[in-house]
């Protein structure tokens, strides 16, 4: 049995570990809400672009000459994978379902004999994906020092994207994301932005539209921006997302070291009672000898 | 009837403004500047940079946008744009910081002529702005 002053040295740390978990928490929560707020805020801009893409695919009268981004390359050969994580640890699950949702699409495209090419954002999928798919990592981009997700950093990966389809480089190209739906609960999406993936969604509106200038040129203006702001959601909801996560981690954190301060308090106590009845066992034989 | 239709225009991060009272709206579509009044056939053309004006019952509003899009649709008329800033807000040392950067872009030598184009755009407006 570990002696009284072990106990005591082990429940001090246990109980410094449970302020730190709790603190995380806080900031976490207080986070959360900030991140929520902006994901519900940027939601009207991607359903109103979604909403005009659609109108624009659905009047365009030459399918054949569509532009790439919204058609495809005619061919599925070489796929291009954006991994979005966070670049900060201690968030439960968050980062780990990301990866095991992009490794069993990554196992099935090579399955198929295709061709992957990956481009991670955030340090810790990259820190996760290397050991394995190293080779197949083109690109690693991180915004650590960016606080909050903005506009300007999804632009940037847009625009890498949409450089490196127009050099060729890839035919499909998917986004992984934690999409937030409470804070519990984080569903890893799979989200394919080039092509466009437009089918099952019917245009709930017949009124024709005027264009000013004509579908293509309005189209091939407006994809390069929609893949941008794709990416913009999907750093929104992944931010909201690890805070969600942080928040329930470290709330479990705290409780798991209540409990274990607990336990450890009762083992303590019991094990002072001992040395105490040991101690007076020892003066009364004593006595009773003389 | 009244003569007045609805406006909103959002930027990524949120819905920048919403108004219902818009008797006109002057857009710089990219073909040209674009007047929209109420019952206007429903279109949808994109934005360079330039100002767009907002003429309603509570008082006319200008801002500086640098692209977008814009939807006209049974009396609403949504505007999408990434950067959008309210003239009456914006003061003269944060004008001067656009203009630098866009006179930047604009002496760039490496960029297509499209994106020339708007840098050198983005100069006028802004200049005109001073």
């Amino acid at each position: 049995m570990a002696s009284l002053d072990d106990l005591k040295k082990r429940i001090a740390s246990v109980k410094s570990t449970q302020k730190i978990t709790k603190a995380m928490k806080m900031v976490a929560a207080a986070k959360l809400r900030r991140a929520q707020e902006s994901a519900e805020k940027g939601r009207p801009y991607s359903e109103k672009m979604n909403n005009v893409i659609l109108n624009l695919s659905n009047g365009i009268s030459d399918k054949e000459n569509a532009p790439k981004l919204l058609s495809g390359t005619g061919q599925e050969k070489t796929h291009l994978c954006v991994v979005m994580t966070s670049d900060r640890g201690l968030c439960g699950g968050f980062n780990s379902n990301i990866i095991k949702k992009a490794k069993g699409y990554f196992a099935k495209i090579l399955d198929e004999g295709k061709e992957l090419k990956i481009i991670t954002v955030g340090s810790k999928g990259n820190d996760q994906l290397k050991r394995v798919y190293g080779d197949k990592i083109i690109e690693n981009i991180s915004f650590k020092e960016s606080k909050n997700a903005n506009y300007f950093d999804a632009d940037k990966v847009g625009k890498m994207v949409i450089e490196k389809f127009e050099a060729g480089e890839f035919d499909v190209c998917t986004i992984f994301y934690n999409q937030f739906k409470n804070v519990i609960t984080q569903i890893p999406q799979a989200q394919q932005i080039i092509p466009l993936n437009n089918e099952g969604e019917e245009n709930s509106s017949e009124e024709s539209y005027e264009f000013e200038p004509d579908e293509d040129e309005i189209l091939s203006n407006l994809l390069p921006k929609n893949i941008s702001t794709q990416i913009f959601k999907a750093m929104l909801e992944n931010s909201a997302s690890e805070q969600g996560s942080r928040m329930s981690a470290m709330d479990n954190a705290t409780r798991n070291a209540g409990e274990m301060v607990d336990k450890l308090t009762i083992e303590y106590n019991r094990s002072r009672q001992a040395a105490i009845t040991k101690e007076l066992i020892e003066i009364i034989s004593g006595a009773e000898s003389l | 009837m009244s003569e007045e239709f609805k406006v909103e225009i959002v930027n990524p991060e949120k819905s920048f403004l919403v108004k219902d009272d818009v008797s006109e709206v002057v857009v710089p579509a990219f073909e040209g500047e674009m007047g929209i009044l109420k019952d206007h056939i429903s279109i949808i053309s994109f934005l360079k940079p330039g100002i767009i004006k907002i003429l309603s019952q509570s008082g006319d509003e200008n801002y500086y946008v640098e692209d977008g899009i814009v939807e006209f649709k049974n009396n609403n008329l949504s505007i999408l744009t990434s950067t959008i800033f309210n003239l009456a807000d914006m003061d003269k040392s944060k004008q001067q910081d656009l203009l630098k950067q866009a006179e930047e872009e604009a002496n760039k030598t490496d960029i297509n002529d499209q994106s020339k184009y708007l840098a050198d755009q983005k100069v006028e407006v802004l200049k005109t702005l001073n």
